[in-house]
């Protein structure tokens, strides 16, 4: 599991990137992505294309994100998910809370 | 460099030699270096130094007479225990495979004849070092063991709670089977079964994220509501309601519940379920393999705020002989040795295909099957439930103490709901509250409830709503008899109003409840006609008046049908 993020130029748009599986052992990784940053992006973009699996550890990380991007007026997209991650965010409905692509 | 600074207080160095020039020569080396020395003039005098004093390390002439030194070295490493005790043969010995004896033998170094100060100090402290290092990974190691020890008692105890809250309970039922395999149950997998007042079955299957302790935990908070709510008579949508408002005020971020949520009325037949973020239970009926899924349409518990929670639910009619089948996703993610996943594929095939009568024995054999000999993987927790016919049912058991007659003996009370009340609140838990405030009434506490349940959905629904109950009769009349009771509850206007009165006199017991509603009535003489030659027919219609008739003494509509009385008596001890 490896996570990569990048800021696009006006740092407004976080992304960052999944490799391999999404689950417990990615937590600190993955806070250290959005947490160390001087200042807040508007949006988040988390990138599924390299993610094989994702468990419900995993799920409570993205609601973390979500908390951290601002709750209910989140800005936070899941893209480019394969057929597996999306059907354990469906079977969640986390389309709820997210936009998944 | 000095041992006192070096290391960790005094060392001290046993020095055997049985040539007493030597012996000198090598005990004024080590005092110099800042060694404490302890002298032994032959083998035997080694040993017994050895066990009196407890040196930190020991210089072993090779050959001495009685014991030599490769005997002392066995036998010192042999005693050592835990400890290290560094060994350096002293030998004049040059040959390879001598030297090798000495390592053989247990000798940690050796030093060759004649003496050489600069290394001989350099070796004792080498391995002084050695010793350190071994005597911290020592204490840590130890400390290790007793953090472990601990925490494996911690969990244990937790367990023995968590078994005691959570697990198992009220399932041991004939029409229930079901699977928590002792890893599911400590990753945080529950299953919770109980009865409400009018012996309805609630089943809630939750699966927490997270593994271990921190997973399981959640179940306690989740258990106490599930089974305090279903007792007091609430509602599915109310009980898991609560459970999230409960959870999602415990658990810390990030952390939720996926569960779903069914109750099986065996009075009307019907089940009702709640589903948020577990894999899609099943409803098989009698005689068919068709599945209908009941499928997660919510977000899991402990995730949405109180007021954006949905506790919207779904219903659908069932009759004795059909199967419902639930399981966490740890049975659609078992694995076999080739690292394939079971999924929802197979599961769906074995449910569906399965002879009716060992479904559950078909499924879990065929998940064992799969996943083959390695068991790390069984995170298995399944349930079936099977519809019985309402006498099967084991009521609920009911162990107040029954003798006593205390409380009111003569009362009466009028309660009613208007729109805004009727709309969204559940009378019943509050209702049956207080009936039982009268001790006597609680040996028909389940009759009761159901009474007043047949009661109010009858006064509700058809009156105040104006439903009409021939929809019910097919299933596709049944899922839009409830669209149009949930649509038509959004607008409501209207009243239900109870008047209940009780008393005792003597023994004899008596319980009035008339029920009225706001509706225009209904032309209730040909709908009990119909229910009283359907009974002998065991059809379907006037199922909720063939209820009333079996569990009250008299019940009587009033002009134009909007008004129902029931009496309940009985002789109190005949129970």
């Amino acid at each position: 599991m490896t996570i990569r993020t990048e800021l696009d130029q006006d740092a407004q748009k976080l992304t960052i990137a999944i490799q391999g599986r999404f689950d417990f052992s990615a937590h600190k990784d993955f806070r250290d992505s959005y947490e160390g940053l001087d200042a807040k992006p508007h949006k988040y973009s988390i990138d599924m294309r390299e993610a094989v699996y994702i468990d419900s550890s995993a799920l409570g990380m993205l609601l973390l994100l979500r908390d951290h991007a601002g709750g209910d007026n989140a800005d936070v997209e899941i893209v480019n998910c394969n057929a597996d991650v999306k059907k354990i965010l469906t079977i969640s409905n986390f389309d709820q809370l997210f936009t998944i692509h | 460099m000095n041992a006192k600074t070096a290391g960790s207080g005094a060392h001290r160095v046993l020095v055997a030699d049985d040539n007493a020039v030597d012996r000198k020569l090598l005990a004024t080396i080590v005092g110099r270096a800042g060694f404490e020395v302890i002298q032994a003039v032959d083998g035997n005098d080694a040993v017994e130094k050895f066990y009196a004093e407890k040196p930190d390390m020991v210089l072993l002439d090779a050959l001495m007479p009685g014991k030599d030194g490769f005997a002392v070295a066995e036998e010192i490493k042999a005693n050592s225990g835990d400890g290290f005790v560094p060994i350096i043969f002293l030998t004049s010995l040059t040959e390879a495979t001598e030297l090798a004896r000495c390592v053989d033998a247990g000798g940690d170094d050796f030093l060759s004849k004649p003496y050489n100060r600069v290394i001989l100090q350099a070796k004792l402290y080498a391995l002084q070092r050695m010793r350190d290092v071994h005597q911290t990974v020592q204490t840590q190691r130890d400390e290790i063991a007793k953090h472990h020890m601990q925490l494996v008692a911690d969990q244990e105890a937790a367990k023995a709670v968590f078994d005691n809250v959570a697990a198992a309970r009220n399932l041991e039922a004939p029409y229930i089977k079901y699977l928590l395999s002792p890893l599911a149950l400590f990753n945080g997998d529950v299953l919770l079964a109980a009865q409400n007042p009018a012996n309805n079955l609630y089943i809630m299957l939750g699966d927490f994220t997270g593994h271990g302790l921190a997973a399981a935990i959640g179940a306690m908070p989740l258990s106490d509501v599930f089974y305090g709510m279903t007792a007091k008579g609430f509602s599915l949508a109310e009980v898991v309601r609560e459970c999230n408002r409960k959870l999602g005020s415990v658990l810390p971020s990030g952390y939720f519940c996926c569960a779903a949520a069914l109750v099986v009325d065996f009075n009307r037949y019907t089940v009702e379920y709640w589903n948020g973020g577990l894999p899609s239970a099943y409803l098989r009926k009698q005689g068919s393999s068709e599945l209908t899924p009941l499928a997660s349409n919510h977000l899991p518990l402990g995730i949405l705020p109180h007021d954006q929670f949905k506790d919207d639910t779904l219903i659908h009619e069932v009759s004795p002989g059909d199967r419902l089948f639930m399981a966490t996703d740890g049975v659609i993610e078992a694995r076999n040795s080739q690292g394939e996943y079971f999924g929802a594929e197979r599961l769906e095939s074995l449910v569906a295909n399965s002879p009716a009568e060992s479904l559950f024995s078909s499924v879990r054999n065929g998940v064992y099957d799969f996943i083959g000999e390695h068991e790390s993987d069984d995170d298995i927790t399944m349930v079936e439930i099977t519809v019985v016919a309402e006498e099967q049912l084991q009521a609920v058991d009911l162990q107040d103490s029954l003798d006593e007659l205390g409380g009111p003996k003569d009362w009466k009370f009028s309660y009613e709901l208007g729109p805004s009340s009727l709309k969204d609140f559940n009378p019943l838990p509050l209702l049956q509250q207080v009936l039982m405030g009268a001790p006597y009434l609680r040996v028909r506490a389940s009759a009761i409830y159901t009474v007043l349940a047949e009661l109010y959905s009858n006064a509700l629904e058809h009156g105040v709503l104006g439903l009409r109950s021939d929809l019910k009769s097919s299933a596709e009349g049944f899922a839009q008899y409830y669209q149009a009771r949930a649509k038509a509850l959004e607008n409501v206007s209207g009243y239900v109003r109870f008047e209940v009165e009780g008393s005792i006199q003597d023994t004899q017991v008596e319980l009035r409840i008339r029920v009225k509603d706001s509706g225009r009535g209904f032309d209730y003489q040909s709908y009990l006609e119909r229910a009283r030659s359907a009974e002998a027919a065991a059809g379907y219609h006037g199922r909720g008046v063939r209820l009333l008739w079996d569990l009250c003494e008299t019940v009587e509509f009033c002009d134009p049908g909007n008004e129902v009385e029931v009496t309940m008596q009985w002789e109190h001890g005949d129970e």
